[in-house]
């Protein structure tokens, strides 16, 4: 439904304001629909609506678990898991599949929906959400559910939000995210104060979220045209870029928090680095660096870290599994000077010795990598072995340059900073089983499950080797889709068994940034990364790679 | 007599041994009976062909004289003997033209439905359930999740959308047979008065509707030079055309897609979809269960699209009901297209 077709501000308007952030790829338009619901709704509607964008609503007895119950009374279960299994979303799958029913109640605006979640207990809020669902229509229904579980997924991040709340007054988002912290939903004051209608709040965020500078991705053939003396090397790591900030509030309690690179507050979900973070002694402080998981064994893949990802709360196993850690690359500002327009080798010097006197396990340096030419460098970034680094190879994802007396600018200013990433290793496997993806993917078999040979000539069998869910085009996803529907041979459940043997089968090129050991897999080894490389129509199956050449590859490293 | 025995799947297709003929064969054969006119069940290439009028005259205008041997038109609702087993075809209101198959043979009736849908169409003569024994269904949206909007609503959505933006073009991408005429026919009932644009690759099935009789109003084909002038209109194309470099010269396009697929929000992201519009010429999963119920049938066969979900409801209701996993219906239009040069149906 369009907008002009609810003028009454109730859950309705909010969703449909959701359904078109959702589809519209425009940023400028996104903003525009944002500050267009933002005028034209009254408080405290707006406010939770602003709240719902920037991640600050939490519903905790609004579970999933209670959503599967609402629909399990209403729907058989076997078509159930079926339509889940296709879309590939709980909360979309219930809003289609819930029975319409007419004549009930009219439907519940934003707030009453988020007052009633906040304060109702577990017992009740069943019976609530089902006369609410019974109430709205598809987009209604499809709108609250993410609302209660807090996944919105519209490609609205917090910084967008902001925007378009300045946007309504003339400011920029930095002077919203200035009063940000000082805030809580439903964000009257805010919206009082860039409509003109009362003074700015009044705050000062101890701990505030500083836009980063961003690199520009290089190749080998491009770097003849810079100069190596006037760049620094250091490691890149396969993590998640963020930003550790401290300082003291008004009431000189100290506040630690950590920001992703597009500046949301991802604290909540590392209680463990925040812990190790917030200390009364080291002063205020500033730090770019990548969120790694690490244990005695090294750094953690990539697939450990987002085990920590996205999480409201953490429990105490996946605590002491997966340690979070931060591997510093920059500091931004200490005892609150502000260190960025200081030039790289500057701010590097003082990195060093803040992270030496902070002296905490969970926070080091991310390593320079010396050269003189472009030819060293592209050694080690081909062998890091040989040039100093002696443990974690397989989570180093390339090098980064930066120009020795580059400022920290924020934004992805030229010239200054260049990523220089591994190149991948590539094996040709076989397809073997294919099941429905999530997200984007959803309803198309999107998650691949591929094979190399094991054994020769008539005991020759493919054992898998890894799972691959992207690397491939829309188009190229709808043609291994239809693949995979006409040569289907078993059915397990949700997995298809794709027709795999030396004679019948397709071959995917897998691109992968490394190898590890693994007792978990059959194989013994675990890809980094894999995703499809290229999908080779053309090569018979039997012509794929072997075990033997991957376990050699595990060997050489 | 085994109802195996008078119909029995084969790779080719659904076979009928005692008339030797087989229904929408997806390869070449001696003696073809064609439900309806998309290219994934009319396949050029058959030594004799039985359809209706209609589908005889959709084939020929997609693949000329060369479309099949010998044609025999036949009259929906009049039965006809071949080789001692009785076909009639009965409307199927899926597209201009389209009907269902019921073949019997001592006693024992079985419908194969081809594709078919229940939601009104004013370009075509609606479903007419015909009771069977056995019911041969599709299950394009055999999935609960599938429940089609009135095509009325979704384009007042559209209208809605054009007076919201009139400085943009509003690019709907909708399949060359059936769809596209269907969504010209209901903007028309919509009161809708200014000329439709289409894309090349409607026209001449387009043509064909409104020589049928059907009430379109004013088409006109887009010139390419009169694409950056066409603000605030509505253009109709190929599906695949939404994202080509064609689309681009249009002012700022709104992307549309008219598409029961695009009730599920996946598959309207994918397709880069800002307007999506649920509009689909196949029966939804409410329609596909009254349907079977309606033949009165104690057996169903599903031939193609979300079958599990179909068969389990059937068996539900005391059915027998199984699968046939046909290869080759209802294949993703995006892919067929580059394979054909009209895309195929949704
Ligand atoms: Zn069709
Ligand atoms: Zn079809």
């Amino acid at each position: 439904m369009t907008d002009a077709t609810h003028t009454s501000a109730d859950m309705n308007r909010f969703a449909s304001l959701l359904d078109r952030l959702a589809y519209e790829p425009g940023r400028n338009n996104k903003l525009r629909l944002m500050t267009n619901y933002f005028r034209n709704v009254p408080d405290p509607e707006r406010g939770y609506a602003l709240a719902a964008f920037t991640g600050g609503l939490d519903f905790p007895n609004a579970k999933p678990a209670l959503i599967r119950a609402l629909i399990a009374e209403r729907t058989d279960p076997v078509l159930f898991g079926l339509s889940y299994d296709y879309v590939g979303d709980l909360s979309e799958t219930v809003a289609l599949m819930w029975p319409a029913r007419d004549g009930g109640e009219p439907p519940p605006t934003l707030a009453e929906v988020v007052e009633t979640l906040r304060t109702t207990g577990k017992l009740n809020l069943g019976k609530k959400i089902a006369a609410w669902l019974d109430a709205l229509d598809e987009t209604g229904r499809w709108a609250l559910l993410k609302l209660m579980t807090g996944a919105l997924r519209i490609g609205v991040s917090a910084r967008l939000a902001k925007t378009a709340v300045a946007d309504m007054g003339g400011l920029g988002p930095n002077d919203v995210e200035e009063v940000w912290n000082s805030l809580s939903p439903p964000y009257g004051e805010l919206f009082a104060w860039v409509e003109g209608r009362a003074p700015k709040p009044d705050t000062s965020d101890p701990a505030p979220f500083r836009t980063p500078m961003l690199a520009h991705a290089i190749e080998e053939h491009e770097l003849a045209a810079l100069e190596p003396a006037e760049f620094v090397a250091e490691w890149k790591w396969d993590g998640i870029r963020v930003q550790a900030a401290v300082g003291r509030d008004a009431s000189a309690r100290t506040v630690a928090r950590l920001h992703s690179r597009a500046g949301e507050d991802i604290s909540g979900a590392f209680p463990d680095l925040i812990e190790a973070l917030r200390r009364d002694d080291s002063g205020a402080f500033a730090l770019d660096g990548e969120l790694l998981v690490r244990t005695e064994a090294g750094i953690g893949t990539f697939n450990e870290l987002q085990q920590r990802l996205n999480r409201k709360t953490v429990s105490s196993l996946l605590l002491a599994r997966y340690p979070a850690h931060i591997r510093a690359y920059d500091l931004l500002s200490e005892h609150e000077a502000d260190l960025r327009p200081l030039p790289f080798v500057e701010r590097r010097a003082r990195l060093e010795g803040f992270v030496a006197r902070f002296g905490s396990e969970r926070l080091d340096v991310s390593p320079l990598v010396p050269f003189a030419t472009w030819e060293e460098l592209a050694q080690a970034r081909r062998d890091p072995a040989a040039h100093g680094v002696s443990e974690d190879i397989a989570a180093i994802e390339g090098v980064m340059l930066k120009r020795r007396d580059s400022i920290y600018e924020p934004g992805r200013p030229k010239g200054l900073w260049y990523k220089w990433k591994r190149d991948p290793h590539t094996v040709d496997a076989v397809l073997m089983y294919a099941q429905r993806g999530h997200g984007k993917r959803s309803s198309f078999y999107s998650d691949f499950t591929f094979g190399v040979w094991e054994g020769e000539g008539e005991a020759m069998s493919l054992v898998p080797v890894g799972k691959a869910y992207f690397g491939f085009t829309d188009t190229e996803l709808a043609q291994l889709d239809r693949y995979v529907r006409n040569n289907t041979g078993n059915r397990f459940g949700p997995v298809r068994e794709v027709l795999h043997g030396p004679d019948h089968g397709l071959v995917l090129e897998i691109a992968f940034e490394g190898l590890n050991r693994s007792t978990r897999h059959r194989s013994g080894i675990a890809m980094r990364f894999p995703r499809i490389a290229r999908i080779r129509w053309d090569k018979p199956a039997r012509e794929a790679d072997t075990l033997a050449s991957l376990e050699k590859l595990l060997k050489d490293r | 007599m085994q109802p195996t025995e008078l119909l029995t799947p084969t790779p080719a297709g659904l076979f009928c041994p005692a008339a030797n003929f087989y229904i929408d064969p997806t390869r070449p054969v001696a003696r073809a009976l064609i439900t309806h006119g998309h290219s994934d069940h009319a396949r050029p290439g058959h030594e004799a062909v039985l359809a209706t009028r209609e589908t005889l005259d959709i084939m020929a205008v997609r693949y000329g004289a060369q479309s099949a041997g010998a044609q025999q038109p036949i009259d929906l609702a009049q039965p006809l003997e071949i080789d001692g087993v009785t076909v009639t075809f009965h409307p199927a209101g899926h597209v201009l033209g389209s009907a269902q198959i019921a073949v019997e043979r001592a006693g024992l009736r079985v419908v194969v439905s081809g594709d078919y849908k229940r939601a009104t169409d004013p370009t075509c003569i609606p479903f007419a359930p015909v009771r069977c024994d056995v019911f041969v269904t599709e299950a394009t949206f055999g999935l609960p999740v599938f429940r089609h909007a009135r095509a009325e609503a979704e384009i007042e959505k559209l209208l809605a959308s054009r007076a919201l933006f009139p400085e943009r073009a509003h690019l709907i991408g909708t399949y060359p047979l059936g769809k596209a005429q269907r969504v010209m026919a209901i903007i028309r009932q919509a009161g809708y008065g200014r000329p439709i644009y289409i894309h090349g690759a409607l026209e001449k099935l387009t043509n064909y509707y409104a020589e049928s009789g059907v009430e379109l109003g004013e088409i006109r084909k887009v010139a390419a030079a009169d694409r950056s002038k066409l603000a605030g209109e509505i253009i109709l194309c190929p599906p695949e055309a939404i994202k080509d470099l064609w689309a681009r010269r249009f002012p700022d396009p709104v992307t549309s897609l008219a598409s029961g697929w695009m009730r599920v929000r996946a598959r309207a992201r994918q397709r880069g979809v800002e307007l999506p519009l649920v509009i689909s010429d196949h029966a939804d999963w409410d329609d596909l269960c009254a349907t079977i119920l309606e033949t009165g049938c104690s057996e169903v066969w599903v031939t193609h699209g979300e079958e599990d979900a179909l068969v389990h409801w059937a068996r539900l209701q005391g059915l027998k009901a199984a699968p046939l996993h046909l290869v080759g219906y209802g294949d993703d239009e995006a892919t067929e297209s580059v394979e054909t040069t009209e895309p195929a149906h949704d």
